[in-house]
C-alpha cells in the first residue's frame, strides 16, 4: 500500500504510524523533517514550500514504488507539506512498514535521499533580511546518486 | 505550448505560466530557453545561468538536449530543494 499526500495542514504522526500497521508488519521506520533555522544570521522567521502540482505527486509515487519493490515493504506513507511553515513544524514525513527492521530502515533512508533530488519542491526562507531561495546541496546530490548506482 | 515556472525562475519572469507558439527552429529544451531568454528582461535574468536551470516535459525531468513538441507541457525551475 502506498499513500501519498501533499498538503498545507499539519498531521498526527502517531495516527500515520498506525495507518501503515498490520498483523504482518513487524517493523515501522519513520522519518520526520523539521523546519530549522539554518540561516547565517539565525533569523529565520518562516520557510515556504512550493511544488509542481501533478508532477510532485507522480514523483513521490515513483520513489515510493521503487522502495516498495526493492525492499518488499508492506506499506509506504509519505506526507509532504507545502505553504508557509514556522520553525519546529514538520515539513515531511516518511513511514515504511515491513516484516523486519532492516528493510524498513533502508526503505525510509532511500525515499528521503531520492526525494531530496527527484521531487519538484522548492524552499524559500523568510528572514529578517528578506526572502532567500534555498540552494541545492552537493551532499544531497551525492546521497541520492549513491542509491541510484546501487539500483541500476 | 504551455510553460510553467517555479521558485526564483518564476520570481524573475514575473509569471507562473504562459502559453506560447513554439517557433519552428526550436526543437530542444535548451533552444526553447534561448528563445524565451529574448522575450523580456525578466526572462533574460531567469535564464542567465543555464547550469542552474532544470526542466520537465509532461511532468518528467528532462535534460537540456531533450526534444520538445508544441503540444508538450514544459516547466523550468531551479534545482529542487524539498524534504
Amino acid at each position: 500500500m502506498i499513500e501519498i499526500n501533499i498538503q498545507r495542514e499539519d498531521f498526527d504522526v502517531a495516527a500515520e504510524i498506525k495507518s501503515i500497521s498490520s498483523k504482518t508488519v513487524g517493523a515501522i521506520a519513520t522519518f520526520s523533517g523539521i523546519v530549522r533555522d539554518s540561516s547565517e544570521t539565525n533569523s529565520l522567521i518562516s520557510l515556504t514550500l512550493e511544488h509542481y502540482p501533478g508532477m510532485s505527486e507522480a514523483a513521490l509515487d515513483k520513489i515510493a514504488g521503487a522502495a516498495m519493490q526493492q525492499w518488499s515493504l508492506e506499506a509506504v506513507r509519505i506526507i509532504h507539506r507545502v505553504g508557509r511553515l514556522l520553525p519546529e513544524e514538520t515539513i515531511v514525513f516518511v513511514g515504511c512498514a515491513s516484516a523486519h527492521r532492516h528493510a524498513a530502515f533502508d526503505g525510509c533512508r532511500f525515499i528521503m535521499d531520492v526525494l531530496k533530488t527527484d521531487a519538484p519542491f522548492w524552499k524559500s526562507e523568510e528572514t529578517q533580511e528578506g526572502k532567500i531561495w534555498v540552494s541545492e546541496r552537493e551532499k544531497d546530490q551525492n546521497a541520492s546518486k549513491k542509491w541510484l548506482s546501487k539500483n541500476p | 505550448m504551455k510553460i510553467f515556472y517555479f521558485a526564483w525562475v518564476r520570481d524573475n519572469i514575473g509569471n507562473s505560466q504562459e502559453e506560447i507558439f513554439c517557433p519552428k527552429n526550436v526543437t530542444t529544451i535548451g533552444q526553447l530557453a534561448e528563445y524565451l531568454k529574448r522575450q523580456s528582461d525578466g526572462h533574460a535574468r531567469a535564464f542567465e545561468d543555464m547550469s542552474v536551470i532544470r526542466a520537465a516535459i509532461n511532468h518528467q525531468f528532462v535534460e537540456h538536449d531533450t526534444k520538445v513538441l508544441d503540444t508538450d507541457e514544459v516547466a523550468f525551475f531551479p534545482p529542487v530543494t524539498g524534504g
